[in-house]
């Protein structure tokens, strides 16, 4: 496979390896705060490579973790509804709700579909013109675009049955909340694909304010070391700054179309998260023009206040304070197949790349 | 809340072994390893027989159709057990408005495809069910085969030790991807061709050359991962793949990152797990090379001694980590 091949190349990760050992000074620890980074590292075996000195830890980037109880909650007493066809993307089918899941729904015989792109959501509507289709959206500023692209076109051929339940959210405000919490961290390994849309400049000020480097990084080995490679040398230089390791797809501007489609439906709100509780303006609804197909207010439920396992320790871990082998319900009580917390769900999920790829001796 | 049967329960990962343990095994009295087949033994002379039944959307997909994977798929789970399948049955639930048309191809199919197995379709069941009651057509297929003494343990892995190589006869994750692109819910289409065929031919030449055939698998719904990771249990032995020599065709490759998907989950419909002695897997790859069903045959790794229980996987990269088995159903990534 061209283009993804030569940034798995065996000898080029050999050298940026042992490049890392030469120019370490110490300890270091660097947060991945994306899902896709957390799975890429795990996927390619790189903490069985890496230099001992550096610990690499999970961060709030991975969607479905995030996400919290009550948009599960609603999304699964919609589902409920017999003229309903909820649409999401596949992991957040099996997050657990307070009592239940999209997933257990849907065996019961409830109308859930995967998707793999929002205007496949906005298909399911035009093909069920009786049934109302709810998008339940979750995701970054990479992914909302896409939700923003489906609700224009979705106002512009008037579709009436196609509703968005927004649990989309932003990176900067969350990885304040990490940077302002208490988390100690020597750099951020940048989610890459963020960037692609946003440009480098939104975490201009995590140096500037918190004084922790940043290297945006790709998905692929080589991405990841050489993004590890800069932030070990912003630490030995005392000199944080926002470097790219991605500059095939990432530059200062982003992706204006993308942001403009986004500004155009959507403007900032506060939001919960998983781990994080509320943080002002650091999440995605509606504009007042397109209400019309906000699930939330077209659709007003009563939802169960929900109630987290205690035991759990998904807020700790997205917060880069744990780690999943700390959890008492790690590997026992809570597995991919029977999972208790967000983190255990998603392919993306810390603890789910523990349990699936760690080697534990 | 865990209390109904979910898709994941019939994945063919964690969650149906589970299923199959909680539900069926006590309660029939099923001996433990389960295996492809059950091997019967009557004055003296040995049998496998083996059922299976097959629901696949669509039921007409690039490379077959599900008549023709009925017929492969119990020829296959015979022949891996070391047999030669020589008899079948076909049962056939039928959905009330199911074009008669495409009842006779897929009955064709089946003809055909068991006339290349060498096998006859003997006996079989036909029941119409109303509109909405099935989902167009299920068949279920049930065989038996003459299993020779000396390859009874094939199935257990009993034999498996320390040193064997492990076989794959080509390319992985194609009918898995056949399937997907075929079912066009996942906004692509590909070329890619469903790997579907009866294999007990190959498999017999294999037996026939090399003494060493400790163990073999078809490597259907859960793909690699869960029949290296089933043996690793079975056996208590360890496993080290390299996942460079495994062989994946590069269209499903790049379908699999973009999807998120590991093709080593993904499921076969014509790929055999071979774990052959260290003295004679150099003959088997040459047997299994020179066949058409064989050509892309490649060693991916060898049972070891360390690691009792788990698959250990060389990265492309380099790196090392579990290679785990796959759990649930296959979701596409998020972003």
């Amino acid at each position: 496979m061209k283009y993804i091949e030569e940034f798995r190349d065996k000898d080029l990760i050999k050298k940026l390896i042992r490049h890392i050992g030469m120019v370490m000074r110490g300890k270091y620890v660097f947060m991945e705060v994306c899902g896709g980074h957390t799975s890429a590292i795990h996927r390619f075996g790189i903490p069985s490579m890496l230099p001992s000195g550096i610990s690499l830890i999970s961060g709030p980037g991975c969607p479905v973790c995030v996400t919290a109880m009550d948009f599960i909650d609603r999304a699964i007493v919609l589902a409920g509804y017999s003229d309903v066809i909820i649409a999401t993307f596949g992991d957040l089918i099996r997050v657990p709700g307070s009592s239940s899941s999209l997933e257990r729904k849907r065996s019961a015989g409830a109308d859930v579909r995967i998707i793999f792109s929002p205007l496949d959501a906005l298909d399911i509507a035009r093909e069920n013109p009786g049934k109302k289709v709810v998008f339940a959206g979750i995701g970054f500023e990479t992914t909302a675009p896409a939700t923003a692209v489906t609700v224009l076109q979705a106002g512009k051929e008037k579709i009436g049955n196609f509703y968005v339940l927004s649990a989309h959210k932003l990176m900067p405000p969350v990885m304040e909340a990490v940077a302002g919490g208490g988390t100690a961290l020597d750099g951020f390994i940048c989610p890459g694909h963020v960037a692609a849309i946003t440009g480098s400049g939104i975490f201009d000020f995590l140096p500037e304010k918190h004084g922790i480097g940043c290297a945006i990084a790709g998905f692929e080995p080589t991405d990841i070391l050489q993004s590890v490679l800069m932030l070990v040398r912003q630490v030995n230089l005392k000199s944080p700054s926002v470097e790219i390791a991605y500059t095939r797809v990432v530059n200062a501007g982003g992706n204006r179309i993308a942001l403009k489609a986004m500004s155009e439906v959507f403007e900032p709100c506060d939001t919960s998260w998983r781990g994080f509780g509320r943080i002002a303006a650091s999440g995605l609804k509606l504009r007042e023009e397109f209400a019309g197909f906000d699930a939330e207010r077209r659709m007003p439920v009563e939802i169960p206040q929900g109630i987290e396992n205690p035991a759990c320790i998904c807020p700790d871990i997205l917060r880069g304070l744990m780690k999943p082998c700390e959890c008492t319900l790690f590997g026992k009580g809570c597995t991919p197949d029977n999972p208790v917390g967000a983190c255990m769900v998603s392919s993306e999920g810390a603890c789910n790349t523990h349990y699936r790829y760690n080697i534990y001796e | 809340m865990n209390d109904t049967v979910t898709l994941n329960d019939g994945s063919g990962g964690r969650q149906s072994a589970r299923l199959i343990r909680k539900v069926f095994v006590r309660r029939f009295g099923i001996p433990l390893p389960l295996t492809d087949s059950a091997v019967l033994e009557e004055d003296g002379s040995l049998l496998a027989f083996t059922t299976d039944s097959y629901i696949v959307d669509p039921v007409f997909f690039p490379g077959g159709n599900i008549g023709k994977l009925a017929v492969c798929g119990t020829v296959n789970d015979l022949a891996v057990s070391g047999a030669v399948p020589m008899f079948i049955s076909a049962s056939f639930i039928i959905e009330e408005g199911f074009p008669l048309d495409d009842l006779e191809q897929i009955a064709g199919s089946m003809a055909e495809e068991a006339e290349n197995a060498g096998v006859r379709i003997v006996t079989g069941d036909t029941k119409v069910a109303g509109r909405g009651k099935c989902d167009r057509i299920f068949i279920t297929t049930a065989g038996i085969g003459r299993l020779k003494p000396q390859f009874r343990s094939i199935g257990t892995g009993n034999k498996v030790r320390a040193g064997d190589r492990i076989i794959v006869n080509g390319s992985l994750g194609n009918h898995a991807v056949a399937i997907l692109g075929a079912r066009h819910d996942l906004s692509f289409s590909t070329q890619v061709v469903s790997d579907c065929a009866s294999m007990n031919h190959l498999i017999q030449l294999v037996l026939k050359e090399c003494s060493e055939v400790h163990f073999m698998r078809d490597l259907t719904r859960g793909g690699l991962a869960a029949v290296l990771n089933e043996l690793a249990q079975m056996t208590g032995k360890g496993m080290t793949i390299d996942e460079r020599s495994v062989p994946v065709d590069s269209v499903v490759r790049g379908l699999c990152e973009t999807m998120g998907f590991d093709p080593l989950h993904l499921a076969n419909e014509g790929k055999i797990a071979y774990v052959i002695g260290e003295s004679d897997y150099m003959k088997a790859l040459e047997v299994l090379r020179n066949h058409p069903l064989g050509s892309g045959s490649a060693v991916i790794g060898h049972i070891t001694d360390v690691n009792p229980g788990s698959v250990r996987l060389i990265t492309s990269a380099g790196g090392t980590r579990i290679m785990e088995p796959p759990s649930g159903m296959l979701i596409p990534r998020i972003c």
